[in-house]
C-alpha cells in the first residue's frame, strides 16, 4: 500500500487506568493518511477507551497522542511541543495538536477529528437536516456573525445557510436518506441511523474520521454498502478513517492496517494478510489454540467429576 | 382469549386514568349542555320586568355530579369495558398558523375591546388585572422556555433576573434619574450578565444538581435584596419609581400630559393602555427573537445539548458556551420584565420575587409543553387568567359561606391544572416539535422522540 504523506495520527505509550483496572496498557500504534486503520480485539480490550481518549471524552493516564494536519508528522516540532505547554504548534504548513491536552469540542473543532459512537448518538428529536446542520455549527456560527447577522437576517447569512443545506443534502443522497430528511431521526431504522451518524461526523470536515462498530447490527447487505462507502470516504474525501469493528469481513475487506489490542495490551499490528495469520491474534479471539482449549475441557471435566463425587 | 380480555383490568393505572378522562368529559358535557337551562333561570322583578337570574352554582353542582356518578360507574367492575378510547386532536400547521393570526389580532384590539364591552370602569380591571398581568407571564414564560424547553436546562431560580431587572430599573431611576427607556436595556444587561454568573458555577451540574443550586441562587439574590438595606432598602422595597412616559411625555393631567399634547380628555386609561401595548410589544420581542434564534446555529445547537450533550460535544460545539449563552439570553428577557413590572407598579420589595414565583413561571413552560411558544402563552393565559378569575367567582360564597375566599383556592387550582394536563397531556399542553427546517413541508416531531434534556 502506498503510503500518501505518511502519519496523521501517532498515538505514544498511552495508558489508561481507572481505579484498578488498566483498561490500556501503554499502547502506541499510528494511523497513515490516507489509510483506512482498524482497531480490533475482543470485548473488554479498550478498544472503545483509546477512542475516547483520542477525541477528548477521557484524559490519559499517560502518553501522548499526536496529530498533524496536511504534511507528514514532524519530529523535531513535536518535540517542541510536547516541551512546551502549548495545545498546538504551527511551523510553515506544518501544524501539530497535542491532543491529549485538548477538550473534546476542541479536537473536532480545530485539529478536525470526528467520530461516532459505538451505541448511535443522533439527537433523536431533530429531523435528519437538522442532524447535518448542528453538524456545520462552528462554520455556521461564524457566518451567521455570532447570531448577530442570523438575527436580522443579512444576505451572507442566507447565502451561507442555504450553502450548509445543500451541503446536508448532497451527504443525504449519498447516504441514501433524501426522501428522509425532514423524518426525526430517531424514527429511521438501524442502519439508517448509523449511517447518518457518519454523514454527521463527516460534516464537521475531518481529517481523520474515528468510526466506533459502524457495521454492528447491519445485515450484510448494509455492510456492504457501508464497506462501499468508507471506501469513498477514504479515497474520494481523502479523509483517514481509523475503525473499531467487530465484522471480520468488514474488516478484512477494507483495511489497508489493523492493530489488535487484548486487555488493554497491543498484541498485533500490521497488514491485514499478516495480522490474520499471527498465532496471538487467533488465540486471543479463541481463547487459547486448539491443543489447550482441549487440555482446559480434560481438567475441567475432572474437576466437575471430582466435586460431584 | 381470556387473558386479552382481562388487559384493560390487570393494568389498573392507565384504566383509572381512562376512566378519570371520560368522567371528566362527561362533566364537561354536563355543563355545557345544561348550561342554557341551568345557568340562567327568567323571573320577574316587582315592576313586572323579565330579569335573568344567573345559577351557575346549580349548573357547577350537576357538572360535579355528573362527574363523580359516572366516574363511581367506571370504577365498578361491570362500567370498565364501556371505557371508549379518546384521541386527542391534532392541530396542522395551518390551523396553528391561522390560529396565532387570530390571536394576535385579538390581542392587538384588546383593551379597546375591553373598553367597549365593560365601559371605563371595568376595563381598568379587564386590562391591568387580565392583559398586563397574564402579559408578563407569558415573557417570563417564553423567556424560560429558552432555558428550560429549548436547552434543557431546569432553572429553578428564573425569578432572580426578573428581580434583577426591577430592581436596576428602580435603582437607576430614583437614584441617577434615568428614564425607563434607558433603564429597560441596562436592566436586560444586568439580568444576562448575573445569567452568566449564575452559569458559570453550575455548568458541570446536571439534573437534580443543578434545579437545587438554580433554585439557592433564587434564594440569595432574595436574601441580598432584604438584607443589604442602605441600596434596597430592605422589606420596605423601593417605591416612587418614575411611571414610564410615553416617549418623554407623562401621562398626567398637567399641561404637558399625554392627554393635553394630542388633545384628548385625561382618564388614567390612557397609561394602562400604553403598559398594555408596551408589554405586548416586549411579549412579542421575545418570542420574534427566540423563533429567530431557534433557526440560527446557536438554537440548533441548544436543541442538540438538549438532545445528547455528547454527541453535540463530539460535532465540536462548545458546551460551556452555549449553556451560558442560553442562560444569559433567557435571564435578559425576565431582566427587561423586571424592569416592566417596577415602572408599572411604581413599588417594588423582595416578596415579588419570591421562589412561588419562580415555580409559577417553570409551571406554565412545563403545562404548555416545554419548547412550544403557542402552548406556553396558553398555559400562561390559563394558569394566571384562572386565578384571577377566581376573584370573580363571589357566588361560591352563596355555597360555602360568606367567609369562604375563592382566591385563597389559587394554589388548589394550579395543582389540578398539573394533575389534569400531566394525566391527558405529560408532556405539555402542545408536545410535538415543529422543526426548524425542511427541505418539504415540515411535519411536527412526536413527543415521544424529543427528549427533555438532562436538567
Ligand atoms: N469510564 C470507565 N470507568 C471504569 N471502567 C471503564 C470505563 N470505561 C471503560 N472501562 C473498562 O475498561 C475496559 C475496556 O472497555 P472498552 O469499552 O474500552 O472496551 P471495548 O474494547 O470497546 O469493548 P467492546 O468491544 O465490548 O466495545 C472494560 O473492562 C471496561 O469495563
Ligand atoms: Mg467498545
Amino acid at each position: 500500500m502506498e503510503q500518501r504523506g505518511g502519519t496523521i495520527l501517532a498515538v505514544e505509550h498511552l495508558t489508561m487506568r481507572f481505579g484498578g483496572l488498566l483498561a490500556v496498557q501503554d499502547l502506541s500504534f499510528s494511523v497513515e493518511r490516507g489509510q483506512i486503520t482498524a482497531l480490533i480485539g475482543p470485548n473488554g480490550a479498550g478498544k472503545t477507551t483509546v477512542f475516547n481518549c483520542i477525541t477528548g471524552f477521557y484524559r490519559p493516564t499517560q502518553g501522548r497522542i499526536a496529530l498533524t494536519n496536511g504534511t507528514p508528522l514532524s519530529r523535531p516540532l513535536l518535540d517542541r511541543l510536547t516541551g512546551s505547554s502549548l495545545r498546538h504548534l504551527r511551523e510553515g504548513t506544518n501544524e501539530v495538536f497535542l491532543l491529549e491536552r485538548m477538550a473534546g469540542h476542541e479536537i473536532t473543532a480545530k485539529a478536525h477529528v470526528a467520530r461516532t459512537f459505538q451505541n448511535i448518538r443522533l439527537f433523536s428529536g431533530m429531523t435528519c437536516l437538522e442532524n447535518l446542520l448542528v453538524a456545520q455549527h462552528n462554520a455556521l456560527t461564524r457566518a451567521s456573525g455570532y447570531s448577530v447577522l442570523g438575527l436580522i437576517g443579512a444576505p451572507s447569512w442566507r447565502a451561507a445557510e442555504a450553502r450548509s443545506i445543500e451541503r446536508a443534502s448532497a451527504w443525504l443522497e449519498r447516504i441514501g436518506l433524501i426522501g428522509r430528511a425532514d423524518d426525526p431521526a430517531g424514527d429511521l431504522p438501524y442502519g439508517d441511523q448509523r449511517r447518518l451518524e457518519i454523514a454527521r461526523a463527516m460534516l464537521t470536515d475531518p481529517v481523520l474520521l474515528c468510526l466506533d462498530e459502524p457495521a454492528a447490527g447491519l445485515n450484510p447487505r448494509e455492510s456492504a454498502a457501508l464497506s462501499a462507502l468508507l471506501r469513498t470516504i477514504r479515497d474520494a474525501d481523502g479523509v483517514s478513517i481509523l475503525l473499531i469493528e467487530h465484522d471480520m469481513s468488514v474488516v478484512m475487506e477494507i483495511s489497508d492496517h489493523i492493530v489488535v489490542l487484548e486487555y488493554g495490551l497491543k498484541i498485533s499490528d500490521g497488514s491485514p494478510e499478516s495480522v490474520r495469520d499471527d498465532p496471538k491474534v487467533i488465540a486471543a479471539y479463541l481463547g487459547v489454540d486448539d491443543a489447550e482449549v482441549a487440555g482446559a475441557e480434560a481438567e475441567l471435566d475432572a474437576t466437575v467429576a471430582g466435586r460431584s463425587t | 382469549m381470556r387473558d386479552a380480555r382481562n388487559k384493560p383490568l390487570a393494568s389498573g393505572r392507565p384504566a383509572t386514568i381512562a376512566a378519570f378522562k371520560d368522567a371528566a368529559l362527561v362533566g364537561l358535557a354536563t355543563l355545557g349542555l345544561g348550561f342554557p337551562i341551568l345557568a340562567y333561570r327568567t323571573e320577574q322583578n316587582i315592576s313586572n320586568q323579565l330579569i335573568i337570574e344567573p345559577r351557575w352554582a346549580l349548573a357547577f353542582s350537576f357538572a360535579g355530579l355528573a362527574f363523580a356518578l359516572r366516574l363511581a360507574w367506571l370504577m365498578t367492575s361491570a362500567g370498565r369495558s364501556s371505557i371508549p378510547t379518546w384521541s386527542m386532536p391534532v392541530l396542522s400547521k395551518r390551523a396553528g398558523d391561522t390560529i396565532s393570526r387570530a390571536g394576535l389580532g385579538i390581542l392587538l384590539a384588546y383593551p379597546f375591546l375591553a373598553l367597549w364591552i365593560t365601559g371605563p370602569g371595568g376595563a381598568i380591571k379587564w386590562i391591568d388585572n387580565f392583559g398586563i398581568q397574564i402579559l408578563i407571564y407569558v415573557m417570563l414564560g417564553w423567556g424560560l422556555n429558552i432555558v428550560v424547553g429549548l436547552a434543557g436546562l431546569l432553572d429553578l431560580g428564573y425569578v432572580a433576573f426578573y428581580a434583577v431587572g426591577a430592581y436596576t430599573t428602580a435603582l437607576l431611576s430614583t437614584h441617577f434619574g434615568l428614564s425607563f427607556w434607558l433603564c429597560l436595556p441596562l436592566a436586560g444587561m444586568f439580568a444576562a450578565l448575573w445569567g452568566v454568573l449564575l452559569g458559570f458555577p453550575v455548568l458541570r451540574l446536571r439534573g437534580d444538581y443543578l434545579a437545587i443550586v438554580t433554585l439557592a441562587f433564587g434564594e440569595i439574590i432574595r436574601l441580598v435584596l432584604i438584607n443589604w438595606v442602605d441600596v434596597t432598602g430592605g422589606y420596605a422595597g423601593i417605591s416612587s419609581i418614575p411611571r414610564p412616559t410615553f416617549f418623554g411625555i407623562p401621562f398626567n393631567a398637567t399641561e404637558t400630559g399625554f392627554a393635553a399634547t394630542f388633545g384628548l380628555e385625561f382618564t388614567p386609561l390612557h397609561r394602562l393602555f400604553f403598559l398594555f401595548y408596551l408589554i405586548l410589544a416586549l411579549a412579542l420581542l421575545t418570542n420574534w427573537v427566540t423563533i429567530r434564534l431557534r433557526r440560527l446555529p446557536i438554537g440548533r445547537a441548544w436543541e442538540a445539548l438538549r438532545e445528547d450533550e455528547i454527541a453535540a460535544k463530539a460535532l465540536g460545539i462548545d458546551t460551556v458556551i452555549t449553556k451560558l449563552t442560553a442562560f444569559a439570553i433567557g435571564a435578559m428577557f425576565g431582566g427587561f420584565a423586571g424592569a416592566f413590572i417596577a415602572a408599572r407598579q411604581a413599588f417594588i420589595s423582595p416578596e415579588m420575587f419570591v421562589f412561588m414565583e419562580s415555580a409559577v413561571i417553570l409551571a406554565i413552560v412545563v403545562l404548555g409543553g416545554m419548547g412550544s411558544q403557542i402552548g406556553v402563552a396558553i398555559a400562561a393565559i390559563v394558569m394566571v387568567g384562572g386565578t384571577e378569575l377566581l376573584r370573580e367567582l363571589d357566588w361560591l360564597k352563596a355555597i360555602f359561606g360568606k367567609d369562604f375566599d375563592p382566591t385563597q383556592y389559587r394554589m388548589l387550582l394550579f395543582g389540578l391544572a398539573m394533575v389534569a394536563i400531566m394525566i391527558w397531556k405529560p408532556r405539555g399542553l402542545i408536545s410535538n416539535r415543529e422543526p426548524t427546517i425542511a427541505l418539504g413541508a415540515k411535519k411536527s416531531i412526536s413527543s415521544s422522540l424529543v427528549r427533555e434534556g438532562h436538567g
